[in-house]
């Protein structure tokens, strides 16, 4: 069937030289590789062909033809190759997918609106899978917030911030002192880590009757508080070593006033590592940025900053970015 | 940007000194390096980092390994010559509580 299509294509340009024919030709080859034919087949077609339509091709005309046909077939063998590497290629493209779509699904956590905070988050990740995790409790009385970093990214932060979020889970719900959440799961990420693997967290909860913003840090990247009265950004000094390098590690936990309108501002160090080509921005940076939308919603504030320091990079994040606000209502 | 790392060593003590950019596509090398050094008992390692202008979390994370690999084989590892913003991260991270570090130097991107 393709070689009397191949002969009949071969024939007609020999005898007519119709430019028309090398288009065929050329879509002859488009289809062949969609069906797979590897060039040292090709090359057996066209021997076939030309034999057939002339017998009595000299001698060592029909040896040099099988001559071709010998050095082909290495390209013959790399084309199999190629074309198992795309199988294999896709079939890991969907199991990534299924994995990106189950860590959506075990790390989806709803953001308290009802309230005397009014929230904003977003986490978007580089690639496939992100290594960043936030997290909120809301038990009417007080507001939870986690924000983490796993380091590295991709499949391996992924499994990391899995366990996070288990371990997290099996605490008892009363349990809300950030510097006893974080002694608790340092003890859980020593165990259960390869040495040179860390984790970066901030853990805050918010008394919605008193006011008082109580948090502890392992050595996460410092975040800002907003003071709405005096319209400055103050960092967010808190200091703890990151969770799964050391067996017993307490923490200090700090407590802040938060007035009306005034914000905690939580990221990761996908915000503050973003570059623009090869400089690195400055915190004082992200202040302007976040002034320039403080009128909105803190909601729309977040997806602003993110939306500019997308745009700083050209669209390519090169790590996990999250970025969380906070802000008094009432 | 590459990594150079250059490995000396007189008596009981391992000189590397580094130059370049300690990040996911170099930390694996500097890993390779580093490790072995440090499973021997007694030796000390130290680590120049004078040259290195950049290094993300995983430059942390090689390091870690690095320290509980000589804690555990009864060496030691330290920490010199960290510009401004590599030893920003130890500070951050709270490591700088863990590692030995000797000299910080003022300056650098």
């Amino acid at each position: 069937m393709v070689l009397e299509k191949y002969k009949n294509l071969l024939k007609y340009y020999l005898a007519t030289k119709d430019e028309g024919a090398l288009y065929r030709a050329d879509q002859f080859s488009k289809r062949s590789l969609q069906q797979d034919i590897s060039p040292d087949e090709i090359v057996q077609i066209h021997i076939d062909a030309l034999q057939d339509l002339y017998p009595d091709l000299p001698e060592e005309m029909r040896l040099s033809l099988h001559f071709l046909l010998e050095t082909m077939i290495s390209y013959g063998i790399a084309h199999q190759e190629f074309r198992a590497l795309r199988e294999k290629q896709f079939e890991l493209k969907s199991e990534i997918e299924v994995a990106a779509n189950m860590q959506n699904t075990l790390l989806n956590t709803v953001i308290p609106d009802d309230g005397a905070l009014d929230i904003g988050a977003i986490s978007v990740a580089a690639h496939q899978m992100n290594g960043d995790y936030y997290h909120f409790i809301n038990d009417q009385k007080n507001i939870g917030v986690a924000i983490a970093d796993v380091i590295g990214k991709g499949i391996p932060a992924a499994l990391c911030m899995s366990m996070i979020k288990y371990a997290l889970d099996t605490f008892p719900a009363n349990l809300s002192n950030p510097q006893t959440i974080l002694q608790l799961l340092n003890r859980v990420v020593e165990r259960n880590v390869e040495p040179g693997m860390f984790i970066t967290m901030f853990y805050g909860y918010y008394n919605q009757e008193d006011h008082l913003f109580h948090y502890s840090s392992a050595g996460h990247e410092p975040g800002l508080f907003y003071h709405a009265l005096s319209n400055t950004f103050e960092k967010i000094e808190a200091k703890g070593i990151v969770l799964g390098v050391q067996k017993d590690v307490t923490y200090q936990q700090y407590s802040k006033y938060l007035s009306i309108g005034d914000m905690v501002i939580l990221f990761t160090d996908g915000v503050t590592e973003c570059r623009r080509g090869d400089q690195f921005i400055q915190k004082e940076e992200i202040v302007d940025v976040i002034k320039e939308y403080i009128h909105l919603s803190a909601q729309e504030m977040v997806d602003q900053v993110y939306r500019y320091f997308e745009r700083l990079q050209d669209f390519d994040l090169r790590d996990d970015f999250t970025l969380i606000i906070l802000r008094r209502k009432y | 940007m590459n990594l150079s790392i250059d490995v000396s060593r007189t008596d009981d003590i391992h000189y590397v000194k580094l130059s370049g950019e300690i990040d996911v596509y170099t930390a694996p090398k500097l890993k390779e390096t580093i490790l072995p050094l440090t499973e021997e008992e007694g030796v000390s390692v130290r680590v120049d980092l004078e040259k290195i202008n950049y290094m993300d979390s995983t430059g942390l994370g090689v390091f870690i390994s690095g320290l509980k690999s000589a804690k555990e084989h009864q060496s030691e590892l330290i920490l010199m010559n960290l510009h401004e913003r590599v030893y920003r991260l130890f500070d951050i991270t709270g490591l700088k509580e863990v590692f030995k570090i000797e000299n910080t130097v003022r300056g650098g991107n």
